[in-house]
């Protein structure tokens, strides 16, 4: 938000703030959307027909019909918004999580189990810890 | 006159809450961590609550971005839990008391506190699933519930010491109420976790443990972290620690630790309990 903003300095991370809360208004609607059995239906009966009444952008939309979950909190994406959508496809929170960090679902819960990701190398960008 | 007893303090994974409803707490995965609920359940059947005010957060299902409420009370007379996009949890509806809650509304707004007022709201995993740690699989829950939202998904959120001062206007709130009834606060959320991002998964077993401690050591020290070293230490997610420091302000800032428990991981999260009176 402003110039050095310190959250900036924490790798992999999106705060969801008030510009992608800008950015993202319509990605989080359409996702909220589908907290409707009803919507969830329609849009999986015809993804194309329900996404076109929702404004996205064209990064959006690309992130939306590839399944890139990263894409899509970097485009505005709120996790929690996006959770429904990741419902209506059958996937849980951990799926997501794994997608987003590059990892298949089995590598990320054998990491949980072990204890979850270390902060070490995970702190800052510019201390490079 | 009303009073508060105690404190309650948990994390509200959403797949706690279907462990518990897909009979799965006996599963290894998930029996150290229910295992350890058990004694907060014996507390808390024994302590036999009149009204329980739940400090939670909606995860995107009740708040739309439309619209942001810093903070919410609930003052129907129920609330239905939601459908998150797997269909409702089977779980009992949530019954409200008004009265406690119009009180409370009145307290806090003449206490500047300008919360919002919620007469008709559903609510998510965010209230549904701490009841469900603390009273299992009830028929029906087995006291009233006051459900107060936080925002912790949209940034600017509140700091920690402001959810704190909440806490203690509840507190005053409670006590300036006629009738005699005994309330529990609950505290929900964290402990450290993050779900987006390629940070996702960070745990800070060491950081949540200091966490733990300070409650009752140094709530000092909680009530100065700011929101980026919640973010950075304990993940994006482990701000909802800040609904913590609001329960501990209904005990106005001086408790006892009378039960804890830890356990890593449920799901992506590091799952803490605490019992403060």
């Amino acid at each position: 938000m402003t110039k050095d903003d310190p959250f900036d300095d924490i790798p992999g991370t999106y705060l969801f703030n008030q510009e992608r809360c800008r950015v993202g208004f319509h990605l989080n609607m359409f996702f909220m959307s589908l907290l409707k059995d009803e919507n969830r239906k329609a849009f999986l009966a015809d993804e194309k027909k329900y996404l076109d009444k929702y404004p996205l952008s064209p990064e959006q939309r690309r992130a939306v019909e590839q399944r890139d979950w990263l894409g899509m909190i970097k485009h505005g994406g709120n996790i929690y918004y996006m959770s429904k959508y990741g419902a209506t496809l059958g996937h849980s929170f951990q799926f997501m999580a794994g997608a987003m960090s590059g990892v298949s679902q089995e590598e990320y819960a054998a990491m949980m189990l072990k204890g979850g990701r270390s902060l070490e190398g995970n702190r800052s960008k510019s201390e490079h810890n | 006159m009303a009073r508060i007893i105690a404190s309650l303090l948990t994390s509200h994974v959403p797949l706690i809450g279907l462990a518990v409803d897909q009979g799965k707490t006996q599963d290894p995965y998930w029996k150290p961590l229910f295992d350890g609920y058990e004694p907060a359940r014996a507390w808390l059947k024994k302590a036999a609550p009149d009204v329980v005010i739940v400090l939670y957060n909606d995860h995107g299902t009740v708040f739309s971005l439309e619209s942001v409420p810093t903070f919410a009370v609930g003052v129907a007379d129920e609330f239905i839990p939601a459908d998150e996009g797997w269909g409702p949890r089977p779980v009992p509806v949530v019954k409200g008391h008004p009265a406690l809650a119009g009180h409370l509304v009145e307290s806090l707004v003449f206490d500047e506190f300008d919360i919002t007022i919620m007469n008709s709201m559903q609510v998510d995993h965010g209230l549904t699933v701490p009841l469900s740690v603390a009273c299992g699989q009830p028929a029906a829950w087995p006291f009233p519930v006051i459900p107060i939202s936080v925002n912790v998904i949209m940034y600017p959120q509140p700091t920690g010491r402001r959810c704190f001062k909440l806490g203690q206007a509840i507190r005053k709130a409670v006590e300036s109420y006629a009738e005699d009834l005994r309330v529990v606060v609950f505290g929900t959320g964290g402990m450290s976790h993050q779900l987006h991002g390629e940070r996702a998964g960070l745990i800070n077993k060491e950081w949540d443990r200091k966490f733990l401690d300070d409650m009752t050591a140094n709530p000092e020290r909680l009530l100065n972290l700011g929101h980026v070293d919640y973010v950075r230490d304990a993940g994006a997610e482990g701000i909802e620690l800040i609904m913590w420091l609001a329960a501990l302000g209904a005990l106005n800032g001086k408790a006892k630790e009378v039960y804890r428990h830890y356990h890593v991981p449920a799901s992506n999260t590091a799952a803490g309990l605490l019992i403060l009176e």
